[in-house]
């Protein structure tokens, strides 16, 4: 009950008492001070605890000492004996610091340099540590009562005022450390603050830079922690700038090469409505314009698909892909057009691997290898569909007899709206092998394109899941 | 068929609903969610096409949550601008039936909204005989008779009859084709469909006197008995 009420007023009071500093780097500075100036503390605190009582220590032990020797001279000389041993002492302590008491039976004081039996003093086990009036003038001493036979009684002890001297002066130098050492530590906490916010203002600088539209800064690195922060950062806007590239490119493809069937429907359908004599010429005229406005939109949903997938946001439907059925699958239905185009399709997809990735997409990416290989294989040849694995990559590779491309074109094959000259009088927007470049990357694959002599070889290389190990 | 379109341009809904009236279809219209939701809710339709973005509030998802909470189960084709794969899935997986994304053919939409219509019709058992004038289909042996003469056919070459014969007296376009026959979802450059199609057609109609699979120009395909 109590408990729960303590907690309950301890989270209301954390909810109230937000830690109201915001400053990251007073935090940490702060932080660093705190745990200076209490481990300073720490410190020094048991310097001045260890050497009090190393000092208190020492004066026990030497008054101890005494008494067993004085109780020795007791016993073989009784009170004279004692009496004489004890002003021996007297005479020759220079330093003036032993007190001594020996008492009769009666209470009357034998020998000594104490006044009188002081009245605390009830008690023969322990030390006393208490004020005394000695000479006329007042002291501290520590002294101790040791019982003698027949009645006589004796006090040893030590005059401490010294002692205390030196405690006074440990003090006094131990506070004063203290405070020069919160001092320094506030300046450290200051120098840390400032070194944490010069560390901090040059990744600002550069992303203050960046939000301005410069996209060239980068974080220099300079080995320290911040480094982690620094390539993270870097690494994200060379991608903001690939990204940006693209955009433009897009843009830059948009206008060009949308324009261009844009303006064939316009002029046909411009051209029409001026010119056309009869229905038929009319309908014609239409169709074609039509037909025209498809293929734009087709260029754009490829286009928009493409950028889509190079954002790299589409990888909800990302599964565990059994490639071997999917290849046979688009084996099977191109086989049909192959064979209608006067090709032979030889599929050997012998792959036991799975991929993790979009079962549609690499569909897709091999549908639009085969739609190319049937564009350009001239009639006899075979186009081949196989796999390989190569590392810990699988390959697959779509390979056709036909004219192939040059060094320079099969560099740029994968850019967006690029055609090679072989391919300027056969359909497509060169789009295909952009659309399958962008898959790729999408999957953690690359697209590579070779000559194949002749021909085409296109291959598509894929990360696989790795495979468990077997049993047994 | 009676449909019901809620489309908010204007001249998209005047071009589809001159198209379906001209198939002879019996259409009403609605420009906003609201009225289309009033429609759709107290009307009895074979097929609701519906546009996915609407003014006034109740887009085209709503109404169809709305519809699927209430238990209808009238067929609804969503009609959208997003193509996006995932608004397609987000679509269909609100309880649309079909999904097309504008621009679209007319064609295509005709083709698609007749096949669905055909799809609300409840059919009384489970069908075993399909038989389209003297061609017909066995589902359990998988044997298929032209006239009483037997034709072999490959599997694929199966699915794609069947598919015909379900819908026979239709139009099916090759995008509804490569979806339902061959579950594909993207768009093939080559002629793909047109030659399985054509292999179809060397079975099917070339031994016979009278073709029944012919090609609608710029749609698709259609499978009739005459």
């Amino acid at each position: 009950m109590l408990l729960r009420k303590v907690r309950c007023f301890w989270l209301l009071l954390k909810r109230r008492l937000r830690w109201p500093i915001r400053s990251a780097g007073l935090n940490f500075a702060l932080a660093y001070g705190l745990v200076f100036v209490i481990s300073a503390g720490a410190f020094l605190s048991f310097i001045w605890w260890n050497t009090t009582g190393q000092l208190d220590h020492q004066v026990e032990v030497a008054v101890q000492v005494d008494a067993a020797d004085l109780s020795h001279r007791w016993t073989q000389g009784g009170p004279s004996a004692l009496g004489l041993a004890i002003q021996d002492r007297l005479d020759q302590n220079v330093d003036d610091d032993e007190l001594y008491l020996l008492v009769g039976p009666d209470g009357r004081k034998f020998a000594g340099n104490l006044p009188g039996w002081p009245v605390v003093i009830t008690r023969m086990d322990q030390f006393y540590e208490l004020a005394i009036r000695r000479d006329g003038f007042r002291t501290n001493a520590k002294m101790r009562a040791y019982p003698l036979t027949h009645g006589f009684q004796m006090i040893v002890g030590r005059d401490v005022r010294g002692r205390q001297l030196v405690r006074h002066v440990l003090t006094d130098t131990l506070i004063w450390s203290w405070i020069m050492v919160s001092l320094l530590a506030a300046g450290g906490a200051l120098a840390i603050r400032r070194i944490f916010r010069q560390v901090v203002r040059s990744i600002a600088r550069t992303t203050a830079a960046v939000a301005q539209g410069d996209l060239s800064q980068r974080i220099p690195l300079t080995g320290n922690e911040t480094d982690l922060v620094g390539q993270t950062v870097n690494t994200m806007l060379e991608r903001i700038n690939r990204l940006m590239d693209g955009v433009r490119q897009v843009s830059n493809a948009i206008a060009h090469d949308l324009r261009t069937p844009i303006a064939r429907a316009r002029a046909r359908l411009e051209d029409a409505s001026r010119t056309a004599t009869t229905t038929e010429e009319l309908h014609a005229a239409i169709d074609r314009a039509v037909m025209d406005l498809d293929r734009v939109t087709s260029i754009f949903e490829a286009l928009l698909r493409i950028a889509q997938l190079e954002a790299g946001a589409r990888r909800a439907a990302f599964t565990t892909v059994d490639l071997r059925p999917l290849l046979e699958g688009l084996c099977e239905l191109y086989e049909a057009s192959v064979e209608d185009a006067g090709l032979r399709l030889v599929c050997r997809a012998g792959v036991t691997r799975s991929v993790n990735g979009d079962p549609h997409l690499l569909q897709q990416a091999v549908a639009n290898l085969l739609d190319n290989a049937i564009k350009f294989a001239p009639s006899g040849t075979d186009i081949t569909l196989s796999t390989a694995m190569r590392g810990e990559k699988l390959a697959i590779t779509v390979a056709d007899q036909g004219p192939g491309m040059s060094e320079d074109d099969l560099a740029r094959a994968s850019e967006r709206f690029f055609r090679a000259e072989a391919a300027r009088n056969t359909p497509g927007a060169g789009l295909g092998l952009s659309l399958v470049q962008a898959v790729m990357s999408l999957h953690g694959g690359t697209l590579e394109l070779k000559g194949g002599q002749p021909g085409l070889r296109a291959t598509l290389l894929l990360p696989v899941v790795p495979s468990l190990p077997e049993k047994g | 068929m009676r449909i019901l379109l809620v489309e908010d341009d204007p001249t998209v809904r005047a071009f589809v609903l001159k198209g379906l009236r001209e198939a002879g279809h019996v259409v009403d219209e609605a420009d906003n969610g609201k009225d289309g939701l009033f429609l759709a809710v107290s009307e009895n339709y074979d097929v609701v096409i519906l546009d996915r973005m609407l003014p006034g509030g109740i887009d085209g998802l709503r109404i169809l949550e709305t519809l699927r909470g209430q238990k209808n189960a009238t067929p609804v084709l969503l009609l959208s601008a997003l193509a996006d794969v995932d608004e397609r899935v987000a679509g269909l997986k609100a309880g649309g039936d079909d999904y097309m994304t504008k621009p679209f053919a007319f064609s295509e939409l005709l083709a698609r909204v007749e096949a669905l219509g055909r799809r609300g019709r409840p059919e009384s058992a489970p069908q075993t005989r399909l038989v389209v004038g003297d061609l017909e289909m066995d589902l359990l042996s998988r044997t298929v008779k032209r006239g009483g003469e037997k034709i072999d056919l490959q599997p694929r070459e199966f699915r794609l009859l069947e598919f015909l014969i379900r819908h026979a007296g239709q139009v099916v376009t090759r995008t509804m084709l490569l979806e339902r026959v061959w579950d594909y979802h993207f768009d093939p450059q080559t002629n793909v469909i047109d030659v399985h199609v054509s292999r179809l057609r060397q079975k099917v109609d070339k031994p016979f006197d009278k073709p029944m699979i012919h090609t609608i120009r710029n749609a698709g395909y259609i499978l009739r008995a005459d």
